[in-house]
């Protein structure tokens, strides 16, 4: 890439990047020897992630990879791989329940049939209202002592049952 | 068994036996490498010897004694008196069961696969797969994209070796595929934009181990085993790229690399292997033609011949011979001889040069200083006046395994083209700041101490003001042990292109560095060699009373021009102005592959010419050391190799030294003849001619341009990069100019009269202040005139 077209590009992020995120990146990459921003990618796609509602877009990938003076195909590649990443958009709550082999054991099949029917979405789709997206198939989230357990926004809820998934869900706004 | 015991292991090597057999490999190698040397077999699919080890295909497993499982050999380091079984039993069953899994989602489409025939996966399948599939489950399918006119993709084929990934991002350097997604649903694809724009994509083809990568234009026309390999060499560049023609019954289908470590490696540009399919496009000459009261018809040989004999002997005392730069050797020598016999020195195939004063200066045998493949050993690099990944894409990927290891490369260029290595200083400055430029960097080597600018450039020097961007790159230059200026086609093609030599020159040998000029065409330096310049003959030994070289010849209007291999309003530096000479001489006879328009217009006779792919004779690369081609397909229609064309014409003229019956014949005696000897040099007093200009005109020639069989070829005529309708200006001039990106600009040369011709604008940073970027050799500036020179723009 040329010079100059380097430099649009990266003028290009700053304006889709916030400040905030923009921030958050230096912090990561700081961590990092100088040549080896690429380390820095999950955590520069989790704050554009949440800058963007919870979601990525072409858009804001190609941005965090002109941000890190990356090819923008490997933002691409990180984005595809991991399924926090969010491709499309989310509702403005995300719940991810567990449903490998320890929750699975201890009743997580029927905790999200129960779930799924109580909003009324599938796992993988969002509430009608934009509440609630239900997170698909999220595989060990290293809570097995606390089965069945779900995430909520990124905090731990475990030893679940109904009425306690109740209590959780009733209250997300 | 004593013998082999008492063999002495080198400190850097380690003995391992495989299969039962000794063998000596270098510490830290890679199982695979001692037996790929050692010619023993091991299937493969992502491993390959130019690419990063990725280990991720898993054929190549082996057994290795007190491994507790199968190891991968391309990724497992070889280490003292390891043990390594190729076929027992363990290393079979993990062969066969990787390969069941590769072809778990393989689609069973072979037969009709383009790939078919020269498959790896089938080949291994064969040896390696079940007669039947255990597998019931349904297959996946991966939707297509369009990666563009040159590469098919069909990934539902794909087996995720990444071997296209790995080139791109490491070879080629452009990142353009990944893999998105994960697990079993990974699909490998170009994911950001469509296509794939890489000067080198097509050999990801090559590449690809299965059928997910075709050939675009090739696809569906024929079976590998029916086609026979031709070999050849690739004619759009100094480099000499080696390759074969794939040939079905005489017809050249498409083009594939031939291993060359000295020049391509493995490796084709995607020039070199798509020109081929603008082999037979409508416009090729097949019989000789003869213009009759303005009209054309087709001739005998015969008759043809002596048409053109006739009218070359009655204007031979004001006779021009122009000739592409990318003729084969025979073709200049007999060439050559045939307009010196004729009493005329007017011959050049340097149509793309715009100054000659230096001329005498000239060495007699431009070969590279430093070679193709040392040019990746390079630690320090200025680049002067070149767009190296367009002029030769090869150089260009050796510069950027240069940079890989390390070196400093530093470019002083008229425009910010894009390279795949980073840069240690980028000046970018308009033409007419060029030589004060390289100056400045020639006076920082004199202020330091590394010697006395030569007499002829003194002037030049002294006057050069030095900034810090001059210090770095001379300090650059100086502390590199492999240093190397290269003086690219812009700087070749420029109006002072006399002092940029000059001071390339003395910049390399006062800083220690080696100097490459890198010309136009595929055989410069064969036609150096061969005489066909003005001022020597055949061997670089001056003539008697030079002859005008191309400028002088068009700016004279002679009364009669032979015309090799060239079309007069693409194929010159200055093309308004070559139309013009033609159209005023009394006769033109053209001897050419194709004939478009303007060539019909201005001809009198046009002879058939062999294009490279159906002729015969040698082209010498930048490196001095010639290749021969032969036909690899039929000669269409009555076309003939250029040196049976001037033989003929010749004996017409009753000329002697045009009896050679065989090629080989000609080539002995060229051979002999064109050997360079000690040629007495002058250098004469030079001043910058090109300062009052307020714009200049880039004209750089698109990367699929320089001649007419690329200009023909439509997947390259179909790519991003032959895009060049469009005039270029700096955010700062087009401001001035009132002009915005988008606007429609009329842009004026007074080196070609009155002709305007009118583009979109497109500003861009790239483009420095007081710089017009306006490419050549296209059809929207055939009428415009010297490629680097004043322009004027308005507004339209």
């Amino acid at each position: 890439m040329s010079e100059a077209v380097k430099k649009a590009g990266l003028q290009k992020a700053m304006e889709v990047l916030s400040e905030e995120t923009r921030k958050q990146i230096d912090h990561w990459v700081a961590k990092f020897p100088e040549d080896r921003k690429r380390s820095a990618l999950i955590q520069a796609l989790m704050a554009a992630q949440d800058q963007h509602d919870g979601w990525l877009d072409r858009e804001h990938i190609e941005a965090v990879a002109a941000y890190l003076d990356l090819p923008p195909v490997w933002a691409h590649e990180v984005a595809t791989f991991y399924t926090m990443f969010h491709l499309e958009p989310v509702g403005r709550n995300k719940v991810n329940i567990c449903t490998n082999i320890s929750c699975w054991l201890n009743g997580a099949e029927n905790l999200v049939e129960y779930v799924e029917k109580k909003l009324g979405t599938r796992l993988g789709d969002t509430t009608e209202d934009g509440r609630i997206t239900l997170v698909r198939e999220e595989e060990c989230l290293a809570a097995c002592c606390g089965a069945p357990m779900m995430v909520v926004n990124g905090h731990y809820h475990e030893n679940l049952d109904n009425a306690k998934v109740d209590e959780i869900l009733d209250g997300l706004k | 068994m004593s013998a082999e015991m008492n063999t002495p292991v080198p400190a850097d090597m380690v003995e391992i036996e495989v299969d039962g057999v000794k063998m000596q490999a270098p510490k830290g190698s890679m199982i695979i490498e001692a037996t790929d040397k050692a010619g023993i077999d091991i299937p493969r699919f992502c491993y390959h010897k130019k690419l990063s080890i990725a280990a991720n295909c898993r054929m190549c497993l082996v057994d290795v004694e007190k491994a507790p499982k199968p190891l991968p050999a391309c990724a497992t380091p070889v280490t003292d008196g390891m043990k390594v079984y190729t076929e027992s039993r363990r290393a079979i069953d993990a062969q066969h069961g990787v390969m069941e899994f590769l072809l778990i989602n393989h689609p069973l489409d072979c037969p009709i696969c383009d790939q078919g025939g020269e498959c790896e996966l089938q080949d291994l399948a064969m040896g390696y797969g079940r007669s039947v599939s255990r597998f019931t489950e349904r297959k996946r399918v991966v939707k297509d994209k369009n990666l563009g006119p040159l590469v098919q993709s069909d990934m539902t084929r794909c087996i995720h070796c990444t071997r296209c990934v790995r080139f791109l991002e490491e070879i080629s350097g452009t990142c353009e595929m990944g893999g998105a997604g994960r697990g079993d649903r990974v699909e490998i694809g170009t994911v950001v934009q469509n296509s794939i724009d890489s000067e080198l994509s097509g050999n990801i083809i090559d590449l690809c181990p299965v059928g997910a990568l075709t050939n675009k234009p090739f696809r569906f026309r024929a079976r590998a085993w029916e086609m026979s390999a031709r070999p050849s060499v690739a004619s759009h560049d100094g480099v000499g790229s080696l390759l074969y023609h794939h040939t079905l019954r005489g017809h050249a289908l498409r083009s594939v690399p031939r291993d060359n470590e000295a020049a391509n490696e493995t490796w084709l540009s995607d020039r070199d292997r798509y020109s081929v399919h603008g082999l037979y496009a409508e416009d090729r000459v097949l019989k000789p033609r003869l213009k009759e009261n303005g009209e054309w018809r087709e001739a005998g040989w015969d008759e043809a011949i002596a048409a053109a004999a006739d009218a070359l002997k009655a204007h031979a005392e004001s006779l021009g011979v122009l000739m592409s730069p990318s003729a084969a050797s025979e073709e200049y020598f007999l060439a050559a001889r045939l307009a010196r016999s004729l009493g005329s020195n007017n011959i050049d195939h340097r149509l793309r040069e715009a100054d000659f004063r230096d001329d005498a200066a000239r060495a007699a045998d431009p070969v590279f200083g430093m070679s193709i493949a040392g040019m990746e050993t390079a630690d320090s690099v200025l680049l002067v006046g070149s767009n190296i990944r367009h002029e030769a894409p090869i150089l260009g990927h050796r510069l950027r395994k240069a940079w890989k290891s390390g070196a400093a490369i530093s470019t002083l260029n008229p425009i910010e083209w894009a390279f795949k290595f980073d840069l240690h200083e980028n000046v970018i400055v308009a033409p007419q700041q060029l030589v004060s430029q390289l100056a400045g960097i020639a006076a920082a080597l004199v202020a330091d101490g590394k010697g006395e600018a030569p007499e002829h450039i003194a002037n030049v020097v002294k006057a050069a003001g030095v900034e810090d961007a001059h210090r770095n790159i001379a300090a650059s230059l100086v502390s590199g042990e492999r240093s190397l200026v290269l003086l690219g086609q812009a700087g070749m093609s420029h109006p002072d292109a006399a002092l940029l030599r000059a001071l390339a020159g003395f910049i390399a040998q006062a800083s220690g560095s080696a100097l490459n000029l890198l010309p136009h065409g595929a055989n410069s330096v064969g036609a150096w060699r061969a005489g066909a310049v003005p001022h020597r003959t055949a061997g670089g030994n001056a003539v008697q009373g030079e002859g005008l070289n191309t400028a002088a010849m068009l700016a004279e209007s002679l009364d009669a021009y032979l015309l090799w291999g060239v079309e007069p309003d693409y194929d010159f530096d200055n093309p308004a102005q070559a139309v013009a000479a033609l159209k005023g001489a009394k006769t033109v006879v053209a001897v050419s592959d194709f004939a478009s328009g303007e060539l019909n217009e201005l001809a009198d006779v046009i002879l058939p010419l062999a294009p490279i792919a159906e002729s015969e004779g040698s082209f010498v690369n930048l490196d001095g050391s010639a290749a021969t081609f032969a036909p690899a397909g039929k000669t269409g229609g009555e076309a003939r190799p250029g040196w049976k064309i001037l033989r003929r014409l010749g004996a017409a003229l009753e000329l002697e030294g045009f009896n050679q019956v065989s090629l080989a014949e000609l080539n002995e005696e060229m051979t002999a003849a064109c050997a360079v000897g000690e040629v007495q040099t002058q250098a004469q007093r030079l001043e910058a001619q090109l300062n009052g200009a307020k714009l200049c005109r880039v004209g750089e020639v698109p990367l699929y341009s320089p001649d007419a069989l690329c200009r023909r070829s439509t997947p390259l005529q179909g790519t991003v990069q032959a895009e060049s309708f469009f005039v270029g200006l700096s955010p700062a001039d087009a401001k001035d100019l009132g002009l915005a990106e988008g606007d429609q600009a009329r842009v004026r040369q007074s080196s070609s009269g009155d002709a305007a011709a009118e583009f979109p604008v497109r500003v861009s940073e790239q483009v420095p202040q007081g710089a017009i970027w306006l490419r050549s050799a296209t059809c929207g500036t055939r009428t415009l005139g010297t490629a680097l020179g004043a322009i004027e723009v308005e507004k339209a």
